[in-house]
């Protein structure tokens, strides 16, 4: 065989190189979408709370994952210092992803409810103020900043376009759902947790005047991994990779 | 010029104008519509642009004003000009940003408290900086210049190759000024939004199509070697950002989308495409820049044509199959994980197979590393090529990246590629292109040459170092265990002892910086026109080609 036609036709050069970059991703991604080990259900996850969403979406936008992964291995040592290595089904409802890829700070995958709320909000407004040798960056706006309660509704109308199963009853309610969440003697609270069972409720910031960011990121931070109940799950369920 | 060229040089000028103005407009409604300041911003940012785009066109074409883009040699230069010097500009603002977050891993009161000056937003400004605008523009710059050459023929189209230079340049514009504002989808080295994405695809598009146009337009026969690189390069990219880009924005005017895929699927998508992004990106493009400077720089023929066919081929098609490796002992399945981990080793192979094929290029020539420190960046560059697609592989495997993985020793291992390869190749490449592209007889100094070499070496050299010791030294760490069975370091421990190593980290980064200053004003010099200081020790190939003195044959 001689490589002419490849470099002589800059068509047929195109197309030759099209085929093979486009078989690997083909045979790795692909199967993803239908295997079961990577679209199983488990008992315990449902899809966030509004404000738990928001705080993941700040999460994001202040560039957490460029230090915390949310994904602990099948490691001995990561399995005794985090908890329970972590199932595909826990991220299912995740845009994007979080798992990281670097651990500056520890992963986070299991942080919900290994430290209280107080702990989390000063972690967050100066992180030395409770461990003196950390390298993290404060975040006092948070705590300052109002949350942008206007466009909860929009965000999970949209992250139900990507599939995840908000109601329409969810997204209604976000507005109201996200005042129950940091408000533990309000009303909506027993709607919110028919809706989202096992949100944490709790007034986060210490602020009880206004919703912060910082409610929404403590709230998010508490829930992490706090969903499936390991003591019921079954690993050796069938087919699981 | 015959009746048909001016007509078609009047029906392109009238597109470039319609598209600015097109451009002005949609910046305006959004700017208008939005109701996030980042994003009204943003809007202002490309109307701008296009604005200036339009009047630009209008003020200097029309009418038979005379524009012409080619330059007295044939060649149509001036867009590489511009992407030649934002490379310089890109790199120097990439790498400094870089340092800073080196340093503020060392001392965390360097983040200032403010979310603009944080490190979780300026880390994507380092990586996209560095990588995208400094490597993007070493890319386009070269791919243009090469592709003319090799095909004795000019760039295709009137407006469409500067449209792809300035256009480039807004993208980093808007990518690079969210990140700080908080605009972000998240995706490691695809941060950008949906509006920034989509106008890159634009952009990127039409570069494909100056690269076909050009190669059609060939008078070779034969498509030269370099060129396979970089339109495989120009393709993959545009597959790996459309597919990893899928995501729906919440509106058509606020900045904020949620990407399609999630999950696991999110995770193998992204490092598919990250990987990929590595291979493509900052490596098959960055080869294309090797098949050419060095054989020019160094006046000999590439060593293996077969050489170059084989590898071209395995590189391309065994790559993609590597991004697994970023999810070992993951929710991702074992199978998808081997395969991962059994490609990456495989692509060991390629990989050297094109690193030999570079070095064998000096046969003959090898004394130039002495006397030509430009020869030096580039052979230097595939050395360490060599040496980061060694450690690829041997990272990849399951056992090594039980270790590696999470820590410094990753981040050693991107910048022995980044700053060994990518961007000595880059230097080597923007010292031979200044005085070819701005008709001088030398570059303007050496020597100075000769110092960033021996600095930046010695910067990349402190970086590596403390990134292994750190990167092990920390993974051994979590996984130590005492004599009762428990784990002996609480988390935060490790990250005490990493202190020293960011330290020497950041100071070898400072070097980095320091040479790429030096470069600059050597740069500036030549395009100045300054007298070279030692034009004498400067090889015959250091000159433009029309001013080069002809080889006794």
């Amino acid at each position: 065989m001689t490589h002419e036609p490849f470099e002589k036709n800059s068509i047929i050069l195109l197309i030759g190189i099209l085929i093979m970059v486009s078989i690997g991703g083909l045979v790795q991604i692909a199967p993803l979408f239908w295997v079961q080990s990577t679209i199983e259900q488990v008992k315990g996850m449902r899809p966030y709370t509004p404000l738990e969403q928001a705080g993941r979406d700040i999460y994001i936008r202040e560039g957490c994952y460029t230090c915390h992964s949310q994904m602990v291995r099948t490691l001995r040592d990561e399995v005794e210092r985090y908890g329970h290595y972590s199932l595909a089904a826990e991220s299912m409802y995740d845009h994007p992803f979080q798992w990281g890829s670097k651990r500056t700070g520890p992963d986070l995958a299991r942080v919900g409810g290994k430290y209280s709320d107080q702990w989390q909000r000063e972690h967050l407004i100066n992180p030395r103020s409770v461990v003196p040798e950390s390298v993290m960056p404060s975040y006092p706006w948070l705590a300052k900043t109002p949350l942008d309660t206007t466009k909860a509704a929009n965000h999970l109308g949209t992250l139900r376009v990507t599939g995840v199963p908000y109601t329409d009853d969810m997204i209604a309610k976000a507005k109201a759902d996200i005042e129950a969440q940091v408000n533990p003697d309000s009303k909506g609270v027993k709607e919110l947790l028919a809706r989202y069972p096992k949100a944490k409720v709790g007034n986060f910031d210490d602020n009880a005047e206004t919703v912060t960011e910082l409610d929404a990121v403590i709230a998010y931070l508490q829930m992490l991994g706090t969903l499936v109940d390991f003591a019921s799950f079954d690993a050796s369920g069938p087919n699981l990779r | 010029m015959t009746d048909t060229t001016v007509e078609r040089h009047a029906f392109s000028d009238a597109l470039a104008v319609a598209g600015g103005g097109l451009v002005a407009i949609i910046g305006a409604v959004v700017a208008f519509k939005t109701t996030t300041p980042a994003m009204a911003f943003h809007g202002v940012v490309l109307a701008l642009g296009g604005a200036l785009a339009a009047i630009y066109v209008m003020t200097h074409a029309f009418g038979g004003k005379g524009y012409s883009p080619i330059d007295a040699n044939g060649y149509f230069d001036g867009p590489i000009r511009v992407a030649t010097v934002a490379a310089v500009f890109w790199g120097i603002a990439g790498f400094l940003v870089g340092d800073i977050i080196a340093w503020q891993l060392a001392f965390p009161a360097l983040n200032l408290d403010m979310p603009w000056t944080s490190f979780g937003r300026l880390r994507p400004l380092h990586t996209s900086a560095v990588i995208f605008a400094f490597g993007g523009n070493v890319l386009l710059a070269t791919s243009f210049y090469v592709v003319q050459r090799t095909s004795q023929a000019r760039l295709a189209g009137r407006w469409a190759p500067w449209f792809v230079i300035w256009g480039f340049q807004l993208f980093i514009a808007i990518a690079g000024t969210g990140y700080l504002l908080g605009i972000t989808e998240g995706k490691e080295y695809a941060e950008p939004e949906w509006y920034a994405d989509l106008w890159l695809t634009i952009v990127w598009v039409i570069y494909l199509l100056v690269f076909l146009g050009t190669l059609a337009k060939r008078k070779e026969p034969h498509i030269y070697v370099a060129n396979w690189f970089y339109l495989a390069f120009i393709v993959t990219i545009a597959m790996l950002h459309l597919v990893n880009n899928f995501t729906i924005p919440t509106s058509p005017f606020e900045p904020k989308s949620y990407i399609f895929f999630s999950g696991v699927q999110d995770a193998m998508t992204q490092w598919w495409y990250g990987h990929n992004a590595v291979g493509f990106f900052l490596t098959a493009g960055f080869l294309g820049i090797m098949y050419y400077f060095i054989p020019k720089r160094v006046e000999r023929p590439v060593y293996s044509y077969r050489l170059s066919i084989v590898h071209f081929w395995t590189l391309i098609f065994l790559y993609i199959w590597a991004g697994p490796h970023h999810l070992h002992y993951t929710a991702l399945p074992d199978w998808a994980q081997t395969l991962g981990m059994t490609f990456s080793i495989m692509l060991w192979m390629p990989s050297w197979g094109g690193m030999i094929n570079g070095l064998m290029t000096l046969s003959g020539a090898w004394d130039k590393l002495r006397t030509d420190p430009v020869v030096r960046l580039l052979v230097v560059s595939v050395a360490f090529y060599g040496m980061s697609t060694f450690e690829g592989p041997l990272m990849s495997i399951k056992a090594v990246n039980s270790l590696s993985h999470y820590t410094d020793w990753t981040i050693g291992h991107v910048h022995s590629g980044a700053l060994g390869w990518v961007a000595m190749v880059s230097f080597g490449a923007i010292y031979c292109l200044v005085p070819w592209l701005w008709q001088r007889k030398a570059l303007y100094s050496l020597r100075l040459v000769e110092w960033h070499f021996w600095i930046s070496t010695l910067g990349i050299l402190l970086y590596i170092t403390a990134m292994w010791v750190s990167g092990i030294l920390q993974g051994l760490m979590w996984r130590a265990y005492d004599k009762q069975g428990f784990l002996t370091y609480s988390f935060v421990e490790t990250v005490e002892a990493m202190h020293p190593f960011y330290v020497i980290r950041a100071i070898g980064g400072m070097l980095f910086v320091l040479g790429a200053l030096i470069m600059a004003y050597n740069m500036w010099r030549t395009i100045r026109g300054d007298e070279p200081v030692d034009a004498k020790d400067q090889p015959r190939v250091a000159a433009a080609p029309e001013l080069r003195p002809q080889a006794a044959e």
